[in-house]
């Protein structure tokens, strides 16, 4: 809808103090970036670039001018003459960014513009992409599945789900205190432990025959069948002063490289802990009784 | 002692593959088939036409044939016949681009598509005897539209100077299994058009004109070139959709060499073997272009 490519039903879409919603797509002066990259295959690099520019009539000299200076910005100044398929999947992702910039949009919009590309390429390219944006201080609309890269790459974050803004906030607020079930569980792992004996005057509960102190959320709709909310990292093995302690049993241990993530049965809840692997890292097995913990700050009940 | 090579005790530890890979000559049985038919049908008969075209009558070895080849009227048999596949290459394959556009980028129902690809796949094959039976019975001199146009609305069409033995009537009726024959090879050529495409040119200010000049033309025009030659090829080699209409009344090349080889008053095999041989040599070059032309559009649409 911001490129001009959907129609829009109802509302209005203004950049600059400008309605532009009933403007056509090759009016609005947006850049963006395609999932499949969208490259010209009959067009080499240089001219894939150029190719807004001459649409606008500018001059040959300052168009190369301008290619140029975005291949310098995507560090592919080499492959100016190339054609798209001589180049990988990552760099034909850097000239269509390129390719948008070039054009000096009023916005940047990325339609998932990393799905394409292997993990190590996204991670990479990612990084690039900031490093870009921050450059050139351009507003950058960033639509994607992966929460990761949403979180490292935003300044705000709009979560949606069903065509609906569940939370618009910076990405710590939206990961911390995600403010509907659906942002807690979408953002991140979440342990979400049904809970008995809800007292909402002591914010205490109970899990089991175990009681835990929970933070308030005051604005926050409890459901009928109410559950702790709480991320993995914040559960620790032993117990301390003012944290919640609860007694269980390790059910597994998972170890996925950088954490390893425990599996505690708390009477007939299932709660996961997540650690920073290390290489002497010593943790209960499965079967061994243990105590977890966390402060009370760190969970909330949905 | 032995001077056997020591065997590696690694080799006996590997498991045995699950699947072994399938001799080599297995994974030809299956065109085995086509290679026959080849042989028989292209390979036999093209040294057949060539040894025939350099023997007389006779049996003897000359080279009239070929020198035969450059008969006033035997050129201008190459030349109608060039001229009438140009024609209807071109103009079949105009109209032929233009529906598949208008079922795949135009976006017309689905129902229209299937309809049109079934017709095409139809008519593409439609010619001989029948299809010059059909204009006959329509556009022929008494032939039902014929007749309807000059009752309902006055026109004569024969009065207008149309004559469906003439030139153009013959390319007309060419073009009934020209344009389909386009239809079923460009479409997919357009289906390969991305979307995306089309918007990221939208995006960086091109208007849809724009983005046909620079972008999707110049992407299908291999594909478009090189189905307009294939119609050519077509057009070239027609024979009974031409001899069942005009009555060989129209010089083409096919009829000159049936006229040749039937054995009436123009008998003459070799000479009809070197106009073979010459409209073989024509084909193999708009193959190459064919096969060049394709092989660019394939390189481009690599992703």
């Amino acid at each position: 809808m911001i490129a001009g490519f959907e129609t829009v039903n109802t509302g209005t879409i203004t950049l600059d103090s400008e309605d532009i919603t009933q403007k056509s797509p090759n009016q609005r002066n947006v850049g963006m970036v395609f999932q499949s990259y969208a490259l010209f295959p009959n067009l080499t690099i240089g001219q894939n670039i150029g190719f807004g520019l001459e649409v606008r009539k500018m001059d040959k000299a300052d168009t190369e001018k301008r290619v140029r200076e975005m291949l310098e910005l995507v560090h592919l100044e080499k492959h100016i003459d190339k054609y798209p398929y001589q180049l990988s999947g990552g760099q034909q992702q850097r000239i269509a960014l390129a390719r948008a910039l070039a054009i000096q949009p009023r916005v940047l919009l990325l339609d998932e513009p990393l799905s394409a590309l292997d993990a190590k390429i996204r991670v990479e390219l990612r990084l690039e992409i900031r490093r870009i944006q921050q450059t050139l201080g351009i507003t950058t609309v960033y639509v994607t599945h992966d929460q990761e890269e949403a979180l490292l790459l935003s300044d705000r974050v709009v979560v949606m789900s069903q065509g609906h803004i569940e939370q618009v906030g910076s990405p710590a607020a939206i990961y911390n205190y995600p403010a509907t079930e659906f942002v807690a569980q979408f953002v991140g792992q979440l342990n979400l432990i049904p809970v008995t004996e809800v007292d909402l005057k002591k914010n205490t509960c109970k899990i089991g025959g175990q009681t835990v102190k929970f933070e308030p959320s005051p604005n926050r709709q409890i459901s009928a069948e109410p559950r702790l909310a709480i991320r993995p990292e914040e559960v620790h093995i032993g117990t301390g002063e003012g944290r919640n302690a609860l007694r269980g049993r390790v059910e597994s241990v998972l170890f996925l490289g950088s954490v390893v993530r425990l599996r505690v049965n708390v009477d007939g809840a299932l709660f996961s802990a997540d650690f920073f692997n290390e290489r002497r890292i010593t943790l209960p097995r499965a079967g061994d009784e243990v105590i977890i913990s966390f402060p009370e700050h760190s969970c909330w009940l949905v | 002692m032995s001077n056997k090579p020591a065997s590696n005790p690694l080799e006996k530890r590997d498991a045995p593959k699950a699947r072994p890979a399938p001799l080599p000559w297995r994974n030809w049985i299956g065109v085995i088939p086509f290679f026959i038919f080849a042989f028989l049908f292209i390979v036999l008969p093209s040294v057949t036409l060539l040894v025939g075209a350099f023997k007389d009558n006779t049996g003897k070895v000359t080279l009239s044939n070929f020198t035969g080849l450059l008969d006033p009227s035997i050129l201008n048999a190459y030349w109608v016949t060039i001229r009438i596949s140009l024609v209807t290459a071109i103009g079949g394959g105009l109209l032929g681009f233009l529906m598949a556009y208008a079922v795949t980028v135009g976006k017309l129902p689905t129902a229209v598509r299937s309809a049109l690809m079934t017709f095409s796949g139809v008519a593409s094959n439609f010619a001989g005897v029948p299809l010059a039976f059909a204009f006959i019975a329509t556009l022929g001199r008494t032939g039902l539209v014929t007749v309807l146009l000059k009752d309902i609305l006055g026109i004569n069409l024969y009065d207008q100077g149309f004559s469906l033995y003439s030139f153009w009537g013959l390319s007309f009726t060419y073009m009934y299994f020209q344009f389909p024959l386009m239809v079923l090879v460009i479409t997919p050529a357009l289906d390969g058009l991305r979307k995306e495409w089309n918007e990221a040119a939208a995006n960086l200010g091109a208007t849809n004109a724009t983005y046909w000049r620079k972008v999707a033309l110049p992407i299908l025009t291999p594909s478009i070139l090189g189905s307009m030659i294939l119609l050519f090829g077509n057009a070239f080699g027609a024979y009974a959709t031409a001899y069942s209409l005009t009555g060989g009344f129209i010089n083409l090349i096919t009829i000159v060499i049936g006229s040749q080889i039937k054995g009436d008053i123009y008998y003459n095999p070799g000479l009809g073997y070197a106009l073979a041989v010459g409209m073989i040599i024509v084909m193999s070059v708009m193959m190459a272009f064919y096969y060049m032309l394709r092989r660019r559009s394939e390189r481009w649409l690599r992703q």
